[in-house]
């Protein structure tokens, strides 16, 4: 264990963390744009400078393990002129959109304008033109606004294992896209979106759905394969609009295409929205007392006149607990048979 | 499942997700991981960045396989006798665990040994194709590892020897000592969000909740009190054998809640024509699915996001589902529907809010008793979890196995029902892509992942699409005895030449109109979903 200061605050770190990570385990506050505590230390941003005492400038706090004994400033007049000259210069090579951007409310750049109180710009100059890629049906990419703090590339390749995109060219040159800017091979997990600090990547199914501010959130669980991944809808006038996950969940805030992209089913006008019987080879609509009255004399009829194991129930690996126990408590209890199975169940 | 139960006591998987980033070993057999279960992957990937060693069994080079130091493209059908010459090699330069062998487990006999000693590597390569110098590695690899975990799907158990091939792997786990603690087991991946949880919930026909068999007079005696009516105690009918039953008129009537068998069971046809023959048909669903169109009363559910309630994902873990937003029109959760039903036909469910269904689950399966909706809120537990105050489970048979001693079985190899022959030349194996899922009712209605999956297509490797004058695109004829599918050709490397794979999620080609729905595992009744014979032709149409 070493022991460091940060801020006149001792605080005590394993061998190999960082100084970023003591002081978040500390509740202090650095700024940041390009790390990630799931992915490997970066140090592209530079928003989260500080001063180690004895170092002569200021160091990457992502990047720079705490040593025993280390004395720490995370702000002083100096890191944050630094800091709000970085901000400045990323503004000045960004659209400013944020009255129409999808990203307004949930965007770490504009929190860091906020936080600087940058209303006007002392940089301005040629900006980045990039025309809107459109051919990838689920991520929306947006170049111009983009920090190339590197979390997509990075996500991509140590989470993902695709390696998908990379950091081309140089300088002002320099964006994010696939090799040799040919066709992409992609998973489609939207890890990337999940992990860009602005509105560079965005789902493209939640375009013009709804503002951040209007958007009720609700805790499930995914409901495609058997990972379990804990999600968090997006609701907007009763309709899920996105799909996203917290770092802090049992899946680590990762989707894959289904989780993350699959949910517009919810919402399909193709749902059954009424009970349906067959009368003279067609479907009709019935109300539920019809329904329901219909159901129980036709099973009534085949148990009295075939016996309770004539009728068989097959369940489903799709309903929840409590809808599993009462189908087959319905079955053994009110039918009076096992037949019951789902077809999931090897 | 049941093959797990029978040699352990308990069958699900035995590890958490979590650990899996702590195995020094991973042994992936007949799981696409990547596809099917990515963020399982992703740890497998995570694992392998810091230091493990992976394995990959499977008859395709599935993504994973990038990510592997070794891959044993074994054929399919052929699993049980890879692990018995991975079992051979390290009886032979003694790599078992001597200790636990002793201690936990009972039939490591003469019987056991003597059998084994026929599937040298020669015969192991002879059998499944790979080599007998990569099945002495991976032997060598699993048997010296600290923390090995193996992890399998249903390219393990939809074959008619599908409860051999689960021994298998659970004589291989036992032999090298794998089970019990942390980072190493034996783990079935579940392929639908709550196939865990269905299963516990007792939708199975020979148990009630918490696997309490039907045909054991106390349990039922228990149940009778705890609903307050009496019980069968006949065992009931699996899924494949209520077909077979409505075919001979025994069964005539069902009632199908969130399930669509036409497009996910063997022989579509088949399957179709019983179902229509039945006196009566309900069906439950969020959509108008194959299975939906053949019944006689069709009851709209509500989706996950209308409800409230818990899954129970593959690593034990029961969690909390929340109602996000209101089912359309008239539609109803499933819950309300049953109990509204169960209410007509004269019993009554009284319950006033879902928890409580949840609280009488607890009283009826003690592995669940301490978890309560409150606790979930705080995150979901892994079962067992007898007591409020109890943590939860998250490796299973710590202090032991529930049924005493793990067991050892003797397992021969036995080749699937349909080898190919002159008449129908392939191999055909089916299964899940990346995009879409299961029959398609969910996916195949989210536009984006349409673009990028649109269509079905038969994986076939360039040898043969050469020898066929196949080219990629085209369509192509696929047959077997029981039916014909046309679709697009796809010629990849991945299926080993003989080999061709299909994805079932396609209704307008559907993978099981060509699967054999009398090729029965005689243990848990699964169907040969895996292995079946077919021909492929050009289409001339």
């Amino acid at each position: 264990m070493n022991t460091l200061m940060i801020d006149g605050k001792y605080i005590e770190v394993p061998e190999g963390t960082t100084i970023l990570e003591a002081a978040r385990r500390a509740g202090i506050y650095i700024p940041t744009l390009c790390d990630d505590p799931r992915l490997e230390p970066y140090g592209a941003c530079r928003l989260c400078l500080v001063q180690v005492k004895g170092m002569p400038r200021p160091v990457t706090s992502c990047t720079t393990p705490a040593t025993d004994g280390m004395e720490v400033q995370t702000s002083n007049e100096q890191i944050e002129r630094i800091r709000k000259t970085i901000v400045e210069l990323l503004l000045s090579d960004h659209p400013n959109d944020c009255m129409v951007c999808e990203k307004a409310g949930d965007c770490t750049l504009q929190e860091l304008a906020y936080f600087y109180n940058l209303r006007e710009n002392r940089f301005w100059g040629e900006r980045r033109q990039y025309t809107r890629k459109d051919a990838n049906p689920f991520i929306e990419r947006d170049m111009e606004k983009c920090v190339l703090c590197g979390k997509c590339v990075r996500v991509c390749e140590e989470v993902q294992g695709v390696a998908a995109i990379d950091i081309a060219y140089r300088g002002f040159q320099a964006k994010v896209c696939p090799p040799f800017e040919r066709d992409l091979d992609c998973e489609f997990c939207g890890q990337c979106v999940s992990v860009c600090p602005t509105g560079a990547l965005i789902g493209k199914q939640s375009l013009g759905k709804g503002r951040q501010k209007d958007i009720k959130r609700v805790d499930t669980v995914c409901p495609y394969c058997g990972c379990g991944c804990n999600i968090t809808l997006h609701v907007s006038r009763n309709e899920v609009i996105r799909v996203t996950s917290e770092p802090d969940t049992l899946n680590e805030g990762w989707l894959c295409v289904k989780g993350r992209f699959g949910f517009r089913f919810v919402n399909s006008p193709d749902r059954l929205k009424t009970p349906l019987i067959r009368r003279n080879g067609r479907f009709e609509e019935a109300t539920w007392t019809e329904a329901l009255g219909y159901i129980a004399s036709n099973l009534k009829r085949i148990k009295k006149q075939y016996g309770a194991d004539a009728i068989a129930g097959l369940s489903s690996a799709r309903c929840t607990n409590e809808e599993n126990y009462l189908f087959q408590k319905f079955m053994r209890a009110v039918i009076g048979t096992n037949n019951v199975d789902h077809c999931a169940r090897y | 499942m049941a093959g797990l139960a029978t040699v352990f006591g308990s069958g699900a998987m035995t590890n958490s997700i979590q650990e899996i980033e702590d195995n020094d070993l991973i042994f992936v057999i007949g799981s696409n991981t990547k596809e099917n279960h990515p963020i399982v992957a992703l740890r497998m990937i995570k694992a392998v960045r810091r230091g493990a060693r992976l394995i990959v069994a499977d008859p395709r080079k599935v993504p994973l396989v990038r990510f592997a130091h070794l891959w044993l493209q074994q054929k399919p059908g052929t699993d049980v006798a890879l692990l018995n010459s991975m079992m051979h090699v390290i009886v032979k330069e003694e790599l078992y665990d001597r200790e636990f062998i002793v201690e936990r487990t009972e039939g490591f006999n003469r019987e056991f040994l003597d059998n084994l000693e026929e599937y040298t590597p020669e015969v192991g390569e002879k059998i499944t194709g790979v080599s007998k110098d990569k099945i002495i590695e991976a032997a060598r690899l699993y048997a010296t590892a600290e923390r090995a975990g193996i992890y399998y799907t249903m390219g393990i158990t939809q074959h008619s020897h599908g409860s051999d091939n689960v021994f298998s792997i659970a004589n291989l786990a036992l032999m090298c000592g794998n089970l019990g603690k942390e980072s190493s087991g034996v783990n079935p991946l579940r392929g639908q969000n709550n196939v865990q949880g269905s299963t516990d919930m007792g939708c199975i026909p020979d148990s009630y909740p918490g696997y309490q068999k039907v045909n054991l007079p106390a349990v039922k005696e228990k149940f009778e009190h705890l609903w307050g009516v009496k019980l069968s105690e006949k065992p009931g009918l699996t899924a494949p054998e209520m077909i077979f039953e409505a075919e001979a008129g025994n069964v005539r009537a069902m009632y199908i809640m969130g399930e669509n068998p036409v497009l996910s069971d063997p022989d579509v046809n088949h399957t179709v024509k019983i179902l229509k023959e039945l006196d009566f048909l309900v069906v439950q669903d969020i959509f108008m699915t194959e299975t939906a169109e053949l019944a006689h009363v069709v009851l709209p559910a509500a989706s996950f996001a209308e409800k409230d309630g818990t899954f129970t994902n593959t690593e034990r873990r029961v969690q909390r589902i929340r109602k996000a937003i209101d089912p359309p029109g008239r539609a109803r959760d499933d819950a309300w529907i049953i109990m509204e039903l169960s209410k007509t036909m004269g019993y009554e469910m009284k319950y006033s809010h879902i928890s409580e269904v949840f609280n009488e689950i607890g009283m009826a399966w003690p592995a669940v008793a301490g978890i309560s909706y409150s606790r979930l809120e705080r995150g979901g537990i892994q079962w067992p979890c007898p007591t409020s105050d109890h943590p939860g489970t998250p490796y299973l048979f710590k202090g032991g196995f529930p049924r005493g001693r793990g067991r050892f079985t003797t397992v021969r190899f036995r080749p699937s029902m349909e080898p190919p022959d002159e008449e129908y030349p392939f191999v055909l194996t089916t299964g899940r892509q990346l995009f879409q899922y299961h029959t398609g009712t969910m996916t195949r209605r989210v536009d984006p992942i349409n673009k990028v999956a649109p269509e079905p297509y038969v994986e076939i490797h360039p040898d043969d699409a050469l020898r066929m004058d196949i080219q990629d695109g085209e369509m192509v004829r696929v047959s077997s005895r029981r039916g014909s599918i046309r679709l697009k050709a796809m010629v990849v490397k991945r299926p080993e030449p003989g080999v061709v794979f299909i994805p079932f999620h396609f209704k307008e080609a559907a993978a099981n109109v060509l699967t054999d729905g009398h090729a029965l595992d005689p243990l848990c009744k699964i169907p040969e979903l895996k292995v079946c014979a077919v021909r492929i032709e050009k289409d001339r149409a």
